[in-house]
């Protein structure tokens, strides 16, 4: 790359109001829609990890589809680089798809069991045949095995004889195949256990820092999340309610969401865990079929008022910090932050 | 304030036992040999109190848990120990004797409740079953019983949802219907299996409220397994911690956290995110549990414990313990918390 290059300028990756639906069976006569994205705005930047964090159904996995550009939504856009890659087709479309992979959460689902190792990290050339010349790819996939940490040998080897972190590697050995700006990890870790989850998270952060591939990181795990993201966006229902650094989602969580959020999720390291003030959530998350008008938080919202029933809250900056935005009328003051502070 | 902490905690580690595990021991058999699934295990869960079974995935909680409860499968088989619960020990008892100890004794609800509920029949027939058969209910009288149970683990209109049947429902509402169904015959022991790993974790919260809740009101003994630190910091007493089939440690939960014995449990909570700072690398505890179908001699951990040396491999520790209620097998234990 010449070194004349102007550094970009501006997010890596910008969504601007995506907007999803699916038509659902409601019943044996009738479908429905079903609302998985509203509105949803977000930005990364180079090398950097984005934590996305909600409940089952609020939109992630949905929002990652539309990331990895397999998914094109209703309505918003998104911009790749500065190239809104949906307005691109075919072999155009292609390319700009080999800039963002996945990474998926069951590394025993996941893989091929007649491929071995080598066949499954070169298997994405199959689609892409430009990208490594045929006589460079053995090389390639040495190097990939070395880079997650796998040996040589393990090259002719299949996914049965490897542990679920091994297996977990190659799955980031296969992403990385691409040479990806941006890799999605779609719980990444939560099928593995502790000790070993440690060390695939260890592996992701080195290859950052070597790579300077960005990362969309989605987790259950609010521990993980801290650990891992430089920041955060909460989503409830296919809308982000609370975007910020981590930092401040973790010590000064402003949407009522976020703060239940992070009181529910329990901690080992926690030394005041009977003590500490708890916010329960009453119910469930509504169905996405039929969302609350107004805020969509509002069934669960122990601070909702007429207006939220009335009028969706915008999203705008709490905090003075114009990177911290939440939406919600009332977002709680920042001396409330404590019960949410020790969320991971 | 000592009335406060009595409610909080009203019984103590060393109040008399609901429950008592003493050498378990369960083979299974497999086509490449024998696994020793749980090997020698023993502990005392109290009425009022919550024991978390903590360990890694394979570690043989289930399989402790299964046995308890007399579910083995056909190629397991319990090879050791006895289960004392109020005064019998359910090993010596003959199936039928066990049979009618489920559910006014001991219950134990499983992780995935749509599995454990029968697709065929409604939730309020399924619920009523236990008054049918224990206590001879009209079908009507153990309907009523079960909307009531219904409401008391928060499911909304009880009285019309009692009709419909378990697919209707969310994973969270399933989970309490289950839980509905294990306590309906007021067992002083329950056994949850990773009771809220399916969940959600504001759904989780709520489940793990009704359990301590429904634990605290009827004054049951709850065994909490689960592979979930947090989980166990935030809704155990008590924890025994498992490692290739055998407890390696056991004690009051936040004195254990706060201050592990065993390397192996040290290293699980050096593993944790959050402990060091943003940006670190995480520790984590080298290699893999052993293979159950060849357990090293001595102590299972010493292929990964830094502080292994000859008797590690020739003796194998013991769980002993102080008077505080804490044990832990290791040879070397007051070396590692030197460290
Ligand atoms: N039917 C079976 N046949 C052969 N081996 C089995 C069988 N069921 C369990 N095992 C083995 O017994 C050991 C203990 O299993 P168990 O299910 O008790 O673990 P666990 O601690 O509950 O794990 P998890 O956290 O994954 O649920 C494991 O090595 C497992 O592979
Ligand atoms: S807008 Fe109203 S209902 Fe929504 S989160 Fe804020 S206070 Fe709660
Ligand atoms: S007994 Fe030996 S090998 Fe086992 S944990 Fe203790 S020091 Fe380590
Ligand atoms: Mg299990």
């Amino acid at each position: 790359m010449p070194e004349t290059t102007a550094p970009p300028v501006g997010p890596l990756l910008r969504a601007s109001g995506l907007t999803k639906s699916f038509r659902v069976p409601r019943s044996a006569s009738g479908s429905t829609s079903l609302r998985a994205l509203d509105g949803v705005d977000l930005t990364l930047d180079r090398g950097e990890t984005l934590g996305l964090v909600g409940e089952s159904g609020c939109g992630k996995s949905t929002l990652a589809r539309v990331l990895l550009m397999l998914e094109r939504p209703d309505r918003g856009t998104l911009s790749f680089d500065g190239t809104d890659p949906f307005a691109l087709r075919g072999k155009q479309l292609l390319a700009w798809r080999r800039r963002v992979q996945m990474v998926f959460q069951d590394p025993f689902a996941s893989l091929n069991p007649r491929l071995n190792a080598a066949e499954l990290i070169s298997e994405p050339w199959r689609t892409h045949r430009d990208l490594v010349p045929r006589r460079d790819r053995a090389e390639r996939v040495r190097r990939l095995l070395e880079m997650v940490g796998l040996r040589a040998g393990d090259a002719h080897r299949y996914p049965q004889e490897f542990s679920g972190g091994q297996r977990q590697r190659i799955g980031i050995a296969r992403a990385l195949a691409l040479d990806p700006d941006v890799i999605v990890c779609d719980e990444p870790v939560s099928a593995l256990d502790l000790s070993v989850q440690a060390q695939v998270l260890n592996l992701l952060a080195e290859l950052q820092a070597e790579l300077g591939v960005s990362y969309v990181f989605i987790s259950h795990d609010l521990s993980v999340v801290r650990h891992v993201a430089d920041r955060v966006a909460v989503m409830y229902l296919g809308g982000v309610v609370e975007t910020g650094s981590t930092e401040e989602i973790f010590t000064n969580p402003r949407h009522p969401y976020t703060a239940a959020l992070l009181s529910s999720a329990p901690s080992p390291l926690r030394s005041d865990a009977p003590s500490r003030e708890r916010i329960l959530l009453t119910g469930e998350v509504p169905s996405p079929v039929d969302p609350p008008s107004g805020c969509r938080f509002r069934t669960r919202c122990r601070h909702s008022e007429d207006l939220c029933s009335r009028t969706a809250p915008p999203v705008e900056a709490v905090s003075g910090d114009p990177a911290h935005t939440a939406a919600c009328h009332f977002p709680l003051g920042p001396a409330s932050a404590g019960s949410g502070a020790s969320g991971g | 304030m000592n009335a406060l902490r009595e409610s909080i905690h009203r019984t103590r580690p060393t109040d008399p036992a609901a429950m008592e595990v003493d050498g378990l021991s369960v083979d299974i058999r497999t086509p490449e040999g024998v696994a020793h699934a749980v090997r020698d295990v023993s502990f005392t869960v109290r009425s009022g109190r919550t024991l978390a079974l903590l360990g890694e995935s394979g570690c043989g909680k289930s399989m402790t848990a299964l046995a308890i409860a007399g579910l083995l499968d056909p190629v397991a088989d319990v090879v050791g120990g006895r289960i004392r619960l109020n005064g019998a020990d359910l090993l010596a008892l003959g199936a039928s004797e066990r049979r009618r100890l489920a559910g006014p004794e001991l219950a134990i609800v499983f992780q995935d409740a749509l599995t454990a509920l029968n697709p065929v029949f409604t939730v309020g027939a399924q619920l009523g079953e236990p008054f049918r058969i224990h206590e001879g209910l009209s079908r009507r009288a153990a309907r009523d019983r079960a909307v009531e149970l219904m409401e008391r683990v928060g499911i909304p209109e009880a009285r019309s949802r009692a009709g419909a049947y378990p697919h209707q429902f969310s994973g969270g509402m399933r989970q309490r219907l289950l839980i509905a169904m294990a306590v309906a015959l007021r067992p002083s022991v329950l056994l949850a299996d990773e009771p809220t790993t399916a969940l959600d974790v504001t759904v989780q919260a709520q489940i793990m409220e009704l359990l301590r809740d429904l634990r605290t009101e009827r004054d049951m003994a709850l065994v909490l397994i689960t592979h979930d630190l947090a989980v166990a910091a935030e809704h155990a007493d008590d924890v025994a911690v498992m490692y290739a089939g055998a407890i390696v440690e056991t004690g009051p939960i936040g004195e254990v956290f706060a201050a592990p014995r065993h390397p192996y449990t040290r290293g699980l909570l050096s593993s944790v995110p959050g402990g060091g700072r943003p940006g670190e690398p995480l520790r984590f505890i080298p290699g893999s549990p052993p293979d159950l179908r060849a357990v090293p001699s001595g102590c299972a951990f010493r292929s990964r414990c830094h502080l292994a040396r000859e008797r590690c491999a020739s003796h194998r520790p013991e769980l002993s313990g102080d008077e505080r209620g804490r044990t832990v097998a290791c040879h070397y234990w007051k070396e590692a918390t030197d460290a």
